[in-house]
């Protein structure tokens, strides 16, 4: 094992884990400061009692995005020093803003919520809990501008090899990102919203009390739900088509388009070994000229293929990486420009299936529980809490097909960018021993593995009690601030 | 422009000192101070609204050094690659512990969780203590900012004084903080604890700040630094005399005067080789592009004071006595 593998292991569990958390937050925060918004405006005590059982479970779940987000904040330096030190200029001042503008807000106004229940006027109280979903969605904003950069540089020139930000409105407005970000919050949205189905579902299966809690909770979630998974639909065609101009490779290997196509035709299904470009062995259920729609908007375009970008990739990059020691073994080998071809081909027909999924269960759940009525299948419960897991995994595999796509390269190149921005994933890479990078690979798996058994069962612990039974909000004393610990 | 980043990120540094110095104390007292269950959440909830803004700091510290100096960013934190693992272990640790260990109503969930916090809490100011010792004193950099030699070239015996300075300021620190916010037994318990721990707490971090000053300190940083003993006499003179904020205030003048000089020592470098001088990262040589700084001032200009506003709000809201 290699220092670059091993660090890639790492980065990728360590992202992937820290952004199961991440959604949840973004998308409940929301959804839990509209529960206190209607409680506040219509004084009436259910919404009170969903702010608090919703807000609890955002506080368990909290915690965990918190403690996984310091290690995002450092981890680029310490595993990915040269990476740190080629992007400094650029990637340094999103990730900043981040700290100052959102995580400050929301780790602030998280504890006077928490805190602030019998301490703070009602009106202030919301406002806190606005404050903190909004600053959630902002610090969102900021990391994925980084990330877009990552994916498309924009607003940079290149000066003694590395890239220098000429102007901060052109990274925070990339295209790249407008796009991006959106879709994250539906994605964040659909994870809320299939959360509060489960959960909501199973509640409303199993108790007597609480009826109208539970059923507010699976309709609001079923409605969230619906709109959010559709509006990913419309993002996602949308990032398509940029990504098809931006970053033609990843899109020619997420479909599988060995070879250029005019009109390219949509693989829907393949059955064989996608994994080698030359698509030999591959059986493709497709769709005449529906992949010419996705990349350009119409059916007769020409949409290049992965053998001629490959060659192009070759001219404009270099056909081999550099002979230099740092590089380890692949010092001098030939430059694989083909992303990992199952994983980008599978990972975005996952993505959308678990979508479509999505639409339709929630479109069904709202038609059972039409004009009040309750599914008594036992069905009903189960697989909405089985449901529970999909969002989740469709973000996953977007996140995958995204990052793991754009290799060869962390910093992709612009076709229409500045020359020269671009840097391959091997060369980012910190002088660290494999010891020192196997030690926290396996730390931090075991920790955040011990970390998930223990949210889970919290979080599980916490739904089978039930509704709290206290109102804290009007009958305890002033001074008593056990809401949280 | 360079010089005025230097300074911020000195003063981040600063803020999350002296923030968090007492609710990692917190941690580390739960056992010693909390005798009983309603103690010990007497004092959890004391930091409990405010510990995660707390912390921020430090997150802030991390992303305005990669902003305005990438190359610091880069060499500190992969030179350090197994003691940066063992201060997100424990800070890990320590997070999740405050906000679960409330989520399951048995003694036993809770003493296990406050045991993670107070080792937590341990781990993490040793390895912040140590890293900044190292910061200051220098480690073995080669020409490209690389770390010389393997893991443990990095560990000396001079910048082990460094290890416990933070741990010794968080102890006497989160102990005043506990007189300061609570009322009756408590109180009285943790202003004596406080007494007790304050003449030899703050010896490391006054070591820390010797040996700093006489290697490169310059003739203005012994003004900051004989501030440091004097701050720190006056915190244990206030603290006799019954009056816990001013202790507390002068707790943070210590810390202050002996960042003044560790970070004045420092300067005009941002991190030191040990192996060359030539090696060494510079103010100059490390810092972002000029406009990148700008974008950065702008930000911070607006950003910081608002924090401190909001901030400050929060321990406005919260500023009774806990009683348990």
């Amino acid at each position: 094992m290699e220092v670059l593998d091993l660090a890639r292991w790492q980065f990728g569990i360590t992202t992937v884990y820290h952004f199961l958390m991440v959604p949840l937050t973004i998308g409940l925060s929301l959804l839990v400061a509209g529960m206190q918004t209607a409680w506040v405006r219509t004084d009436n005590p259910r919404y009170l009692r969903m702010t608090r059982f919703w807000g609890n479970l955002l506080l368990i779940n909290f915690a965990m995005g918190v403690v996984t987000g310091i290690v995002q904040e450092f981890q680029f330096g310490m595993a990915w020093s040269e990476y740190s030190r080629f992007v400094g200029d650029v990637f340094g001042a999103p990730l900043a803003m981040e700290g100052l503008v959102a995580f400050f807000v929301e780790s602030t106004f998280l504890g006077l919520w928490m805190f602030g229940w019998d301490r703070l006027p009602r009106r202030v109280h919301l406002a806190c809990v606005w404050a903190f979903s909004l600053a959630s969605v902002a610090s969102a904003y900021f990391i994925l501008s980084a990330n877009s950069w990552m994916q498309h540089p924009v607003g940079v020139e290149l000066v003694d090899g590395r890239p220098r930000l000429t102007s901060i409105w052109a990274l925070l407005g990339n295209s790249t990102v407008l796009a991006a970000f959106p879709h994250t919050i539906l994605g964040a949205f659909a994870v809320a919203a299939t959360f509060l189905v489960g959960i909501g579902a199973w509640r409303l299966w199993k108790s007597r009390d609480g009826q109208d809690v539970w059923r507010a909770s699976v309709r609001l979630g079923a409605w969230a739900g619906v709109v959010a998974f559709a509006g990913l639909g419309i993002t996602g065609d949308l990032q398509g088509k940029l990504m098809f101009e931006q970053q033609p490779m990843k899109m020619a290997s997420t479909e599988a388009l060995c070879h250029t196509e005019q009109p390219a035709s949509l693989s829907v299904f393949a059955i064989g070994d996608v994994s080698s470009p030359d698509c030999e062995n591959v059986k493709s259920i497709t769709v005449p000229a529906l992949l010419s729609f996705l990349a350009k908007g119409d059916f007769h375009s020409e949409v290049t293929g992965v053998q001629d970008l490959v060659k192009q990739y070759q001219e404009k990059y270099g056909t081999n990486y550099p002979v230099d020691p740092r590089l380890g073994e692949l010092s001098g080998k030939p430059i694989d420009y083909v992303p990992n071809l199952p994983v980008t081909y599978w990972g975005f027909r996952l993505m959308i299936g678990l979508g479509a999924l999505g639409t339709s269960g929630g479109l069904a759940i709202l038609w059972l529980t039409r004009r009040g009525r309750v599914p008594r299948s036992v069905w009903f419960p189960r697989t909405a809490l089985a449901a529970i897991a999909m969002p989740f995994l469709a973000n996953s595999f977007g996140w995958l097909f995204t990052e793991m796509g754009r290799q060869p390269f962390v910093v992709a190149p612009n076709p229409s960018g500045v020359d020269g921005v671009w840097m391959f994933t091997a060369r980012a890479v910190s002088g660290l021993s494999v010891g020192e990078v196997l030690t926290s690979l396996i730390a931090l798996t075991l920790v955040y593995g011990v970390l998930a058994v223990l949210e889970v069962t919290l979080i599980r612990r916490y739904v089978r009690k039930g509704l709290p039974e206290d109102e804290p909000a009007e009958e305890k004393p002033a001074d008593d601030l056990t809401f949280a610990y | 422009m360079e010089t005025f980043w230097f300074v911020a990120i000195a003063t981040l540094w600063l803020g999350y000192l002296f923030l968090e110095g007492f609710d990692f104390g917190v941690g580390m007292l739960l056992r010693v101070l909390g005798r009983t269950e309603s103690e010990r959440g007497a004092m959890l909830t004391t930091i409990g609204p405010v510990w995660d803004g707390n912390e921020v700091w430090l997150i802030v510290a991390a992303g305005a050094t990669f902003a305005a100096f990438p190359g610091w960013y880069a060499s500190l934190f992969s030179a350090a690659y197994l003691l940066m693992l063992l201060i997100l272990l424990g800070l890990i640790g320590r997070g999740v512990a405050l906000e679960w260990r409330g989520k399951v109503d048995s003694d036993r969930w809770r003493a296990r969780w406050d045991a993670v916090n107070g080792v937590g809490s341990l781990v993490a100011t040793l390895g912040v203590g140590l890293l900044l010792s190292w910061n200051i004193l220098g480690i073995p950099l080669d020409a490209s900012g690389n770390r010389v030699g393997s893991p443990s070239a990095v560990l000396r015996w001079d910048t082990a004084v460094g290890a416990l300075m933070f741990t010794g300021f968080a102890l006497v620190h989160g102990a005043v903080f506990v007189s300061l916010k609570t009322d009756g037994v408590l109180r009285r318990r943790a202003h004596r604890f406080a007494l007790g721990c304050l003449p030899w707490g703050l010896v490391p971090l006054l070591a820390l700040v010797l040996v700093a000053q006489l290697r490169e300190g310059f003739t203005w940083t012994w003004l900051p630094a004989l501030a440091v003993p004097l701050a720190a006499a006056a915190a244990w003179w206030r603290l006799r005399a019954g009056a816990e904020g001013q202790a507390f205030a002068l707790l943070g003048l210590t810390l202050a005067a002996a960042a003044v000089t560790l970070f004045g020592a420092l300067y005009p470098n941002v991190l030191p080789s040990t192996v060359d001088a030539a090696n060494s990262l510079t103010v100059q040589g490390a810092a972002s592009s000029p406009y990148t700084l700008k974008v950065m001032t702008w930000l911070a200009a607006f950003g910081l004071p608002a924090v401190l506003v909001y901030q400050g709000w929060t321990y406005w809201v919260f500023r009774k006595r806990v009683v348990t």
